[in-house]
């Protein structure tokens, strides 16, 4: 076997898992179109945060008021610059542009009870791009580690009979 | 110089191990019980620190010893560094059965009489891993609580310390680790992948020895602790890495050895059912935590903590189903679904432990995952615990007031998704390379690739659905 034919498999891999990476989830044309104001107003009690889930266009103008119903509670969505902080009775409020497609975790940044490093939601722009992109990679990792990486035994050890 | 050797594996493939004890100065840092035991004393230090941190100090567990430097930074360290590279090396210097040992010898450092305790062999009936697969699945039951409150953090390992004791002076040696500890029978399984390995150089040496001191001790070291005879050695799974046979080898034939990753997996090799049983009942529990602690729902964590309630019974039914009977039942039917495409005659309960071992790549790596996820988001609460361990308001590092910071941002998801990503690849080659070893080929192979991805498309959709 030469050597370009043993790289083959590798170089393919590695071709296709960028093209999936960089296609698989691009907005489609049935997308919701990006550009208008959406006003949340989030829910922080008992460790959680409702809606438990954010979901809004790509370039929208997001404002999210947080409102806290039982200790103080921070709101910090990891990927953006957002951070704010509402005692119980006084909301707080924060706007931004959601201007980078994708899933990301809000986390309660102000420490609230013995769950509160669980405490979580997610803010998505757009469709779930990442988790299909990742999904994809995950065939492509099957691929390459059940057919490229493999290499049949030089000596193979006991096998058994086949039926 | 460290002697290079190149041995095939069982694959085929050319494999290089390195003897690190031919280097001198690294066997006489191993032989030595000093640096040994300066480690365990510093370990057993720290032990003690956050047990007492866990009882006397603030509750709060973000601001604790106990939880921060327990679930965060040691276990982190455990799941991401030290297992995958290190394997067992950590077990040599685990704090937990020290105590017990000490007392089992009668000595912290060579041997020195006879020691106390019955020294009673472990009961036959509960040797294997059945009983550390218990123990693991008790303590994960009640992991959020445990994980979340100091006060509980300090008296499971008060307890785990105890009970260590116990054992240590009702039976031989350290019954505890091999046969009861459940952080152990999880360290042991994902050691096989670990870089590192205690092996004889030549069996016929040990073979030819008839005093068998690596075993049954010397003036020089104490019989395996782990009741081992290394001779036998083939995997990391029962190996403490405790350094004896090293010390009571009169004939230098023990070595530590780097060797490629996943050594021990060998696809020719069937492992015992309790270990296959592990290996499924580890994957289903780092999926569960991953869902439970991770996840979007708040319900189900709240159901996890409330210990005794109905809806913790209504979790602890769901985590028991799942890790217990619906992933090794899926497990069980991928590879009978396997055997049956292949046309290949065998067994379901072989076709189980052939296949086992290849979900240890992808275990390991979910936990690794889940654990980086974990830390990333919590690291920033490690310095300001260190700096007023005990949270009588002191600022002995000047970070008592630093600010909570995410590590990571976006970047963290996709290392998150490589290193699952990259356990998957691992485990679909094993997987391979035991469905040809059966010849049974990629027909063999894929239901069980089918198994692999649902567990990590699973762990993807938490990590950044």
């Amino acid at each position: 076997m030469t050597r370009f034919n043993r790289l083959l498999p590798y170089v393919a891999l590695t071709a296709l898992a960028v093209v999936v990476v960089a296609l698989v989830g691009l907005p489609s044309s049935s997308a919701r179109s990006g550009g208008v104001a959406r006003n949340v107003r989030v829910e922080a009690s008992a460790y959680a945060f409702t809606p438990a889930t954010i979901e809004v266009d790509p370039g929208d103008r997001v404002t999210i008021e947080l409102a806290s119903t039982d200790v103080v509670h921070g709101l910090h969505i990891e990927g953006y610059d957002v951070n704010l902080t509402a005692d119980p009775g006084q909301p707080a409020t924060v706007s931004f542009v959601a201007d980078r497609p994708g899933t990301y975790r809000i986390r309660c940044s102000v420490p609230c009870g013995p769950l509160h490093p669980f405490m979580s939601g997610r803010l998505r722009v757009g469709p779930p791009s990442t988790f299909w992109r990742a999904m994809a990679l995950a065939l492509i990792a099957i691929a390459a580690g059940g057919m490229a990486l493999w290499r049949k035994p030089a000596s193979p050890g006991a096998r058994l009979a086949p039926s | 110089m460290a002697e290079a050797r190149k041995p095939r594996s069982a694959s085929g493939s050319l494999m290089t191990h390195v003897d690190l004890t031919r280097l001198p100065f690294v066997r006489s840092m191993l032989v030595a019980r000093g640096p040994q035991l300066a480690v365990q004393l510093a370990a057993v230090a720290g032990l003690l620190l956050v047990i007492a941190s866990g009882l006397l100090g603030t509750p709060v567990g973000s601001r604790n010893p106990a939880t921060v430097l327990v679930w965060i930074a040691w276990w982190a360290a455990l799941m991401i560094v030290a297992v995958p590279f290190f394997g067992r090396l950590w077990c040599g210097v685990c704090p937990l059965p020290l105590p017990g040992e000490w007392l089992q010898r009668g000595a912290l450092l060579r041997p020195r009489g006879r020691g106390r305790g019955l020294g009673l062999p472990w009961p036959r009936r509960l040797r294997g891993l059945w009983v550390q697969n218990a123990a693991f699945v008790i303590v994960a039951l009640f992991s959020l609580p445990v994980l979340t409150q100091p006060r509980l953090t300090a008296l499971l390992l008060a307890g785990l310390v105890l009970v260590a004791i116990a054992v240590s002076l009702v039976f031989e040696r350290r019954s505890f680790c091999r046969y009861l500890c459940p952080v152990g029978g999880f360290i042991g399984l994902y050691a096989q992948a670990a870089p590192l390995e205690v092996r004889v150089r030549d069996p016929r040496v040990c073979a030819d020895h008839t005093t068998k001191t690596c075993y049954t001790g010397s003036a020089d070291g104490y019989g395996c602790p782990w009741q081992v005879f290394p001779a036998t050695l083939t995997s990391n799974v029962s190996c403490g890495v405790c350094l004896e046979c090293l010390r009571t080898c009169p004939l230098d034939n023990v070595a530590i050895r780097l060797r490629p990753m996943g050594a021990d997996l060998r696809p020719s090799a069937p492992v015992r059912i309790d270990e296959a049983f592990k290996s499924l009942v580890l994957i289903g529990s780092a999926l569960v935590y991953a869902i439970v602690l991770l996840g979007p729902s708040s319900a189900l964590r709240a159901a996890a903590a409330a210990v005794g309630s109905p809806s913790w019974l209504v979790y602890a039914a769901g985590f028991l189903l799942v890790t217990v009977v619906l992933v090794p039942g899926l497990f069980l039917a991928a590879t009978s679904l396997g055997r049956s495409a292949a046309r290949r005659r065998l067994s379901a309960n072989e076709g189980l432990r052939r296949f086992a071992p290849a979900l240890v790549p992808l275990g390991l790596a979910a936990w690794a995952a889940f654990s980086l996820g974990f830390v990333l988001t919590n690291v920033s609460y490690i310095l300001p615990v260190l700096s007023d361990p005990i949270g009588l308001g002191w600022d002995l590092l000047g970070t008592t007031s630093m600010p909570w910071t995410p590590v990571g941002g976006t970047l963290a998801s996709w290392a998150l998704v490589a290193i699952v990503l990259a356990g998957l690849a691992w485990s679909s080659r094993h997987i391979r390379a035991v469905a040809e070893n059966l010849t049974g080929g990629v027909r063999m192979a894929m239901p069980v690739w089918g198994f692999s991805f649902l567990v990590t498309a699973g762990l993807l959709w938490v990590f950044v659905a």
